[in-house]
């Protein structure tokens, strides 16, 4: 990273680098459902921050409101050094949004979104041009330029969007679920993208279910459970958080699956792989003691491996009081 | 730059955007003007023998029919192109794209501002295309000076001023487009009830009411009095004034439905 907006953040330690994007006390209800339940958050400029959580957890919500598109019921919330609630134009100067549902328009091309976002961020004609040349260049959309949006895949939707919210050059991004429903190539390709974006010094607010992404791109994470943060840290300290890793137990048969789901009742379910999780350290004497366990009770899995703990453990002990894993964990 | 300068610029960047629309899928425009145009046919040719003999004491002819009902139809004209602005609005409200705009630095009514004077242009090119197939199947103004045409314009694009802010209203009331385009149908119809094809005092007693205190009488009056040289008597101040309340209570309305938090 070397960027002359972020100084602070390589050489003081002294000064801790200003707040891109800080939230106390922030709560939304909908109706009698209370989304967000009192949550504080601080992104220092230039970093990339996760939101992470199942579906339905408030993530999104987390993001209209500090963008903008919705408010808050309380909270003091600031993006860019502006109250979100006060100046709330100031923030959207700052600001660029790519949202779960492509904002896109489909009627017009990608090279006319791209000219239509030009014409609003108020650019002179020619430069509006250039820009927009450039950014259907670097998204690999030259190509399709002349094409009506609502013609592209979904990873090509996914691109030009980001390319729109570029149009303004913004130094806070929040990306909504940027890779969900891509596929493996294209999530890659996203990846690579926001990659890039940090090393512009642009401070990335994203939100995912998929762990993997947090642990790729973020520097800091934060896990959103019922409308709380149950966990906050760098992927190292949340993975800290949890001793062990666990060991899976792997079925071919449901029958056999559903007798040990019955019996193992620590264990986390996947009822798709047929697979439970126990928590372990992995350590030889509690393997040990675990599979003279699993003789006595009559349980034969037809897998079994020993997983050092990664962000999933960490996840699913900090929202594993329901059974909501099973999406959580896609 | 300064706040004028912001909404005109933003709301012609979105006029720009709708104009696009509306020129790369002119087929709802066009179905939209179906309407009038076979009502003007049908209403002529079919049941213009019969119709015409109640016009004018009786003994009206064809032509006389012509002249009678255009004015009605160039009003239904607008009261069904506005539909399509009802349907846009909605339409484009469930897109992901205006959830971008909210979250931009523009100015706020752009959006709804390029959606209204995009409809009115689409209105004044309806108006275009109908009246010359009146003109085409025999209508002539009788004796109307440059004043009253120009009168007759005004008129004519300050009720679709009027109508659009209501139909935009309805578009963002709506949670789909069938929806919009449901709630907007009463002003295709409101044209029907009232003086366009029938004089209102030929109505039943009970009717004539409800034909009279509705837009369309007030304003279609007007038109036949510029174009025609009909009495006009206190139907122009009422037509006007029924324009601005819509009008008003349009804008009002769709401001409001619009600052709401988006669902």
């Amino acid at each position: 990273m070397s960027s002359p907006v972020m100084p602070t953040s390589r050489k003081g330690e002294s000064a801790p680098p200003p707040a891109a994007i800080s939230a106390v006390g922030l709560r939304k209800s909908f109706g009698d459902k209370t989304v967000l339940d009192g949550i504080d958050l601080h992104i220092p400029t230039g970093s990339v921050f996760a939101l992470l959580g199942p579906n339905g957890a408030g993530k999104t919500t987390a993001v209209k409101i500090l963008s903008t598109l919705i408010t808050a019921d309380a909270g003091e919330l600031r993006v860019g050094g502006h109250d979100v609630a006060a100046e709330p134009q100031a923030v959207r100067a700052a600001i660029g949004v790519t949202g779960q549902f492509s904002a896109v328009d489909g009627l017009i091309t990608g090279e006319e979104n791209m000219l239509l976002m030009a014409d609003l961020q108020h650019l002179p004609k020619q430069e509006g041009r250039r820009v927009a040349a450039e950014l259907l260049e670097r998204f690999d959309l030259t190509d399709a330029a002349k094409k009506p949006a609502s013609t592209y895949s979904g990873g090509m939707k996914r691109r030009l969007d980001l390319a729109m919210t570029l149009v303004g050059d913004p130094r806070i991004i929040f990306l909504d679920e940027p890779t969900t429903g891509l596929d493996p190539r294209s999530r890659h390709n996203m990846w690579q993208i926001i990659r890039e974006l940090l090393a512009d010094g642009v401070t990335v607010f994203l939100t995912t279910q998929y762990l993997e992404e947090a642990d790729e791109l973020a520097d800091r994470i934060a896990v959103l459970n019922n409308g709380k943060i149950a966990a906050e840290g760098s992927a190292e300290e949340l993975k800290r958080l949890i001793p062990g890793g666990h060991i899976r137990l792997r079925f071919t048969d449901p029958a056999a699956y559903q007798t040990a789901v019955a019996t193992l009742s620590v264990a986390n379910r996947d009822d798709e792989a047929l697979a439970l999780r126990i928590p372990s350290d992995g350590s030889q004497r509690e393997l040990r003691s675990l599979l003279d366990w699993l003789d006595s009770v009559g349980v034969e899995a037809d897998e079994l491996s020993v997983h050092t703990p990664d962000l999933d453990d960490v996840f699913f002990a900090l929202t594993g009081d329901t059974d909501q894993h099973k999406e959580a964990a896609r | 730059m300064s706040a004028l300068s912001l909404v005109v610029r933003d709301s012609n960047t979105m006029l720009r955007r709708n104009l696009l629309h509306a020129r790369r899928y002119p087929s709802l425009t066009l179905n939209l003007l179906l309407t009038p145009v076979m009502m003007l046919l049908l209403f002529v040719y079919i049941f213009g023998d019969v119709l015409s003999a109640g016009i004018g004491g009786g003994g009206a002819d064809r032509s006389e029919y012509i002249a009678y009902i255009v004015p009605g139809i160039l009003l239904m004209t607008i009261g069904s192109t506005v539909i399509g602005a009802a349907v846009s609005v909605s339409t484009d409200m469930s897109e992901g794209i205006i959830a971008r705009f909210r979250t931009m630095a523009i100015h706020r009514g752009s959006v709804l501002i390029g959606h209204v004077v995009g409809s009115v242009l689409q209105v004044l090119f309806s108006l275009i295309l109908v009246g010359a197939v009146a003109a085409l199947i025999g209508f002539r103004s009788t004796d109307a000076t440059a004043l009253e045409w120009l009168a007759a314009f005004g008129l004519l694009a300050l009720f679709a001023l009027a109508l659009t802010w209501i139909a935009v209203g309805m578009g963002l009331a709506s949670p789909n487009a069938e929806a919009a385009s449901n709630m907007a149908m009463p002003l295709i119809l409101l044209p029907l009830i009232s003086s366009a094809f029938i004089p209102a005092d030929t109505m039943p007693g009970w009717f004539q009411p409800i034909a009279e205190y509705q837009p369309f009488t007030p304003a279609i009056e007007t038109l036949r009095g510029l174009l025609l040289g009909t009495e006009i008597g206190n139907n122009g101040w009422l037509a006007i004034a029924w324009c601005v309340g819509l009008s008003a209570l349009g804008y009002f309305w769709s401001k409001s439905l619009f600052n709401r938090d988006p669902r």
